[in-house]
């Protein structure tokens, strides 16, 4: 473990390298405009001959503005250091219960995102356990769970809203629906191949036993899945929070990681933007860890060699 | 349920067909068994692959359905029988689920047979003893070696006190040093349990030195083309190998092979 500290550092500042680098040439036509303004000598001067100078050219003809391309309000691109400051006032600087707290938003997201990856984890596996013993359900409902992903997620989730909204349904539910739409998915998958994991060889001790098929599903196939189960739960977890942000774009929600997005949009917050972003990669990580370490534990409790 | 009477065979079959219908026609995998085999014997299956021994025990465990002639087992169908839990099955893989320790591996056909707890703690806990693995029964299956894994599955099939032990190739996957343990170990399970046992293999000597009656298949279709009733006596140690009467018997069960094998 100690020994992959260093590469993985090295790789992270790396990459903080490349961003920083970046900045320059993403916002050095406003850098170069504001210190024109500030009356610091810029080449070329005006901003209409400026417009013909590509982004590359401009930043070497003015290395004194290099530094503001760091610190504008409304970048282009944000620098690190701006996201971090960003993402630290807006969750340990802020109360919780504020508007500017993305702890506040980070969580209206999670709950919608949490229902959701239960109904979907839920339905995924009741649907997995009909597939495998009825060939009916195989052939009827495997087509359509495979084309429900097929459409773009973008595409249905207003109808969903709107649907829903005209049965009265608002807020967290219809996020939550289209939380579990694209979680169920993988869940099925995963739980079809492993409830079908046991080898021929197993199902017939199984029979030499006259074992039910109840019997056979709780002592053979369901411990079989728990692998398949696990690994589908990580992407389905993942897909959740995906589709509870989606959720909130087409209703120009006002709360929650997606509102965020949107009206940082609006209003050219790119801080804004890119510290949801972060906020958002750093709630999928939690909670794929979260799954990771409840895997862990229980197929330790099984046996599994670790 | 009615009980053999002791002159009856265990397992009897007459003109027993089993014919697979393929894409390429029918494959005649059993074609007109007859085979009777009565209680205590040791019967020992052996062909070249493709002759029909591993599905004739299948058929005996109701695995596989004959579309032709009779086959009964303690007088009863195949199917009746497994009901009536006439007998154990050993597969060549020892099929232990990983995710039980080998005590819960055992328990498992007492689980799903309804045993009261603690008939299969004292069940687990005799066969453990029987296949010499007592003190191994909270171990993980990967803990144990290729030969005790097949020891546990052994005991799992005599937990249920079958009559009858069917064994397909248990020993193949082993090493030869382990498999002539095994044998040695199960021969003196055999006389101390007084178990039917049919033993499916493709090693002469090991047919030869575990078996009373060694019944001789082969392919296309699958038949038997001799039985030999063994003239050795039950105690059997492992220099017995080297005796005449053991070496004319595998000289008569490779002559029977190689006459019913075509060699294209």
């Amino acid at each position: 473990m100690s020994r992959a500290i260093l590469p993985v550092l090295s790789v992270v500042a790396v990459i903080v390298a490349i961003w920083y680098a970046a900045c320059v040439p993403m916002n050095i036509h406003s850098a170069v405009t504001i210190a024109e303004r500030a009356g610091i000598a810029v080449t070329p001067e005006g901003a209409r001959e400026r417009r013909q100078v590509g982004a590359f050219a401009l930043a070497a003809q003015n290395p004194q503005v290099w530094g503001t391309t760091f610190q504008q309000d409304k970048p282009r691109l944000p620098a690190p250091h701006q996201v971090v400051v960003e993402l630290w006032e807006t969750t340990a600087l802020k109360n919780v219960t504020s508007k500017r707290s993305l702890v506040f938003h980070g969580w209206i997201t999670l709950s919608a995102t949490l229902v959701g990856f239960a109904i979907g984890s839920v339905a995924g596996i009741v649907l997995a356990i009909g597939i495998v013993h009825s060939r009916a359900m195989d052939m009827s409902v495997m087509p359509w769970a495979i084309a429900s992903q097929t459409i773009p997620i973008l595409a249905i989730a207003p109808m969903i809203i709107v649907v829903l909204n005209s049965i009265g349904v608002q807020g967290l539910i219809p996020k939550a629906v289209i939380s579990a739409y694209l979680s169920f998915f993988p869940v099925v998958v995963g739980m079809v191949k492993g409830l079908r994991a046991p080898s021929g060889m197993d199902l017939d001790q199984m029979q030499t036993w006259s074992a039910t098929r109840t019997q056979t599903f709780f002592k053979l196939r369901l411990p079989s899945s728990v692998p398949y189960l696990f690994a589908s739960l990580k992407i389905g977890i993942a897909a959740s929070l995906v589709g509870a942000i989606v959720g909130e774009l087409p209703t120009g929600a006002v709360r929650g990681l997606g509102a965020r997005l949107l009206t940082g949009s609006y209003y050219g917050q790119t801080i804004q933007i890119w510290s949801a972003l972060f906020a958002t990669a750093i709630l999928a990580a939690l909670l794929v860890a979260i799954v990771a370490g409840v895997e862990k534990l229980t197929l330790r409790r099984m046996g599994v060699r670790t | 349920m009615t009980l053999p009477r002791s002159e009856e065979p265990v397992v009897s079959a007459k003109g027993l067909d089993l014919t697979f219908q393929t894409n390429d026609g029918p494959v005649h995998a059993l074609k007109g068994v007859d085979l009777d085999i009565e209680k205590g014997e040791f019967v020992s299956f052996i062909g070249p692959s493709g002759c029909g021994k591993t599905t004739f025990l299948r058929c005996i465990a109701a695995l596989e359905q004959p579309t032709g002639g009779t086959l009964s087992v303690n007088g009863m169908t195949p199917e009746a029988a497994r009901q009536a839990r006439a007998y154990g099955y050993v597969f060549q893989a020892a099929g232990l689920y990983p995710w039980r320790t080998i005590a819960a591996n055992i328990r498992l056909p007492l689980e799903i047979m309804g045993f009261s707890r603690a008939e299969q703690t004292e069940r687990v806990a005799r066969v453990l003893d029987l296949v010499d693995l007592a003190g191994f029964g909270g171990k993980f299956p990967w803990q144990l070696s290729g030969g005790m894994q097949q020891r546990a599955s052994i005991a799992r099939a005599l937990s249920f006190d079958a009559d009858i032990l069917l064994m397909d190739e248990p020993f193949g996957a082993l090493d030869e040093i382990v498999r002539d343990h095994l044998n040695e170990e199960l021969l003196k399970l055999w006389s101390r349990t007084g178990k039917t046992i049919g033993f499916v293999t493709h090693s002469i000597p090991e047919a030869v030195y575990l078996s009373t009656k060694i019944v001789v298949m082969s392919p296309r279709p699958g038949r038997i083309t001799d039985i030999i009733d063994s003239p050795l006596p039950r105690e059997r140690p492992l220099d017995i190998r080297d005796s005449a009467d053991f070496l004319a018997i595998a000289h008569r069960v490779r002559d029977g092979l190689r006459a019913g094998h075509a060699y294209d």
